[in-house]
């Protein structure tokens, strides 16, 4: 897959500023696209495109534990979060609901770029750049290939390993 | 004889506790699928976890009477869509016979404790990041997101990753004046957002024989702050209203870090806009002009919190132009301080009692801050827009901080006003 790259290489940017609690309570995870990332860049809305790429810093998605954060971007047009490092929840939360991330330290990627992802390997190709994802645990390679948890306990009804 | 006695490898209370929930012995590093105690969601996460729990095809929870509700976020509705999430809580709490606390019975972490949800040694799963705040009473607990809880509340159980641990001693008896509070900041400065990430916090040393279940709730309930999984305080020095079993590390568990703090050397402490862990000492931020002053959430809402305030504000007014906010952590807290004369001294000062919940803390209602208006709270987050305006600023301090700054309308040290703890 490919993807043009959206680029806040800011550290510990927060739930909050993904999704502020003020609009998290809800079953429309629709209008969330309004408001992602509003107090970090307000433009973010009219900029971000289907299968567009966000690209962070240290300690993406800390904070709460809402997993409108990670519905948020999804709904927005994100296909892949990659950033230096993850908070925890985020991470189960993007994995759980079927949002790829991408664990990359220590990258130099620019606003505006055309990356080439392989999901399956984890590698990102910026230009002549390869990067090598930290690779994901085996029961979350296992939630992702099925589309996320709901439909992983779906099928297999309890977790396996 | 199990294997970590053969090969005579010690293990954290993170360990410990992993282990005798996933039914063998497991080491940080490890994944485990693990059985859980309770599940507890709120209402910004319960209509979520509901929706995933009914497209996995779950109907009723493994264990009703483990499965927690509270509704506290949003407390009572500010508006009909919010008031029909929790129409859908007490619904399917009503069907299945789920736990449910309804509006005004409090602050779900609060209630977890008071309602022996959770006890020592237990493992508890929370879709709420300060689900943390158990590791108070020495158990390990997490939050999660919607999801993963839902998926707990299909089969009893989650996968977790076993952390490794960083120890935390803390020596020393505090001055007066200085709380919990100021203890838990000082830690968060030194590890920082990111320092415990993936990681347990696990807290031991000569303090502890000072603090009260409300002290290490409080700074269990900040280990998120520094990206901890969880943050266990030993129980030593710990009295419970029943007999427990207390889970204590081995002494040649394998730590990623050791870190001491010798508690009898700080001074009160405040996290500055926009980060908590933005850390300093009081004295860096004496006399910045506050607007309004909080005190409540999970962090420091409980009974001794509205005490200490209380014992500063006694007989004297706010400083004019400052509001101050008070949330009393659960209903048992705001009957406490209703009894004995805390809640007449607090609002004969000019503080707004509001129903126990989270309401400001989150943004939701109750108190959003106007433009470049300033905030000294006694919660645990002051991310730019965290009380709901992006435009203002949240400072984070104790309740004896917060206190006696809204007496004078400028940062104050308590202790400078002659008011010990």
């Amino acid at each position: 897959m490919t993807g043009r790259v959206h680029l806040y290489d800011i550290d510990n940017i927060d739930t909050d500023r993904i999704i502020p609690g003020k609009y998290t309570k809800t079953l429309d995870v629709s209008i969330f696209a309004d408001h992602c990332l509003e107090d970090l860049d307000s433009d973010f809305k009219h900029k971000v495109q289907q299968g567009d790429v966000l690209v962070a810093g240290w300690n993406f998605g800390c904070g709460s534990s809402r997993e409108q954060a990670p519905i948020a971007l999804k709904v927005s047009g994100i296909s892949v979060v990659i950033a230096r490092s993850f908070s925890r929840i985020f991470y189960r939360n993007a994995i759980n609901i079927g949002l790829p991330i991408l664990e990359t330290p220590d990258h130099t990627i620019a606003d505006g770029a055309s990356l080439e992802i392989d999901l399956e390997s984890g590698k990102v190709y910026d230009g002549n750049t390869e990067y090598s994802a930290s690779p994901l645990p085996q029961i979350m390679i296992d939630i992702l290939n099925e589309g996320g948890l709901v439909s992983y306990l779906k099928k297999h009804r309890t977790y396996t390993f | 004889m199990s294997l970590w006695q053969i090969f005579n490898m010690g293990q954290t209370i993170s360990e410990k506790i992993l282990s005798a929930h996933a039914g063998y012995d497991v080491k940080a590093g490890e994944l485990a699928i693990v059985n859980v105690d309770s599940a507890m969601a709120s209402d910004t996460t319960a209509p979520l976890t509901l929706k995933a729990f009914k497209e996995m095809g779950g109907t009723t929870p493994w264990n009703s009477e483990k499965t927690i509700f509270v509704i506290d976020h949003a407390s009572p509705a500010p508006n009909e869509r919010i008031a029909n999430l929790h129409k859908l809580m007490r619904e399917f709490a009503r069907k299945t016979n789920s736990v449910l606390y309804d509006e005004g019975v409090g602050i779900c972490h609060q209630i977890m404790v008071e309602e022996q949800h959770v006890k020592p040694g237990q493992l508890v799963i929370g879709a709420d990041s300060h689900t943390v705040t158990y590791g108070a009473l020495g158990a390990f607990s997490t939050g999660v997101g919607s999801t993963d809880l839902a998926a707990i509340m299909l089969t009893g159980k989650t996968w977790l990753k076993v952390p490794e641990s960083i120890k935390i001693i803390l020596k020393g008896k505090p001055n007066p004046g200085v709380t919990a509070k100021d203890i838990i900041l000082e830690v968060v400065g030194k590890i920082g957002l990111n320092g415990a990430t993936y990681k347990a916090l696990e807290y031991s040393g000569s303090t502890l024989e000072y603090l009260t279940l409300g002290d290490r709730m409080t700074i269990a309930n900040m280990a998120v702050e520094m990206g901890g999984k969880t943050g266990i305080i030993e129980t030593s020095g710990l009295e419970l209203p029943y007999h427990f079993e207390p889970v204590l590390p081995d002494s040649d568990a394998e730590y990623s870090q050791t870190l001491t703090i010798d508690v009898s050397s700080i001074r009160p402490k405040i996290a500055k806009p926009h980060s908590p862990e933005n850390v300093c000492d009081i004295d860096d931020v004496l006399g910045t002009k506050i607007d309004m002053a909080f005190i409540g959430t999970c962090t420091n809402g409980r009974l001794e919190d509205l005490q200490l305030a209380a014992s500063i504000l006694k007989g004297k007014k706010l400083a004019t132009g400052v509001r101050m906010l008070i949330t009393p952590a659960s209903r048992n807290v705001l009957n406490h301080v209703m009894a004995d004369g805390t809640m007449n001294i607090l609002s004969e000062a000019g503080a707004t009692f509001i129903p126990p919940g989270c309401g400001p803390c989150v943004g939701t209602h109750l108190g959003v801050p106007g433009n470049n208006e300033v905030i000294l709270s006694t919660a645990n987050r002051n991310f730019p827009g965290r009380m709901g305006n992006p435009n203002a600023s949240v400072y984070l301090a104790s309740p004896a901080v917060v206190a006696a700054s809204a007496l004078t309308g400028v940062i104050t040290d308590p202790i400078s006003m002659g008011k010990d703890k």
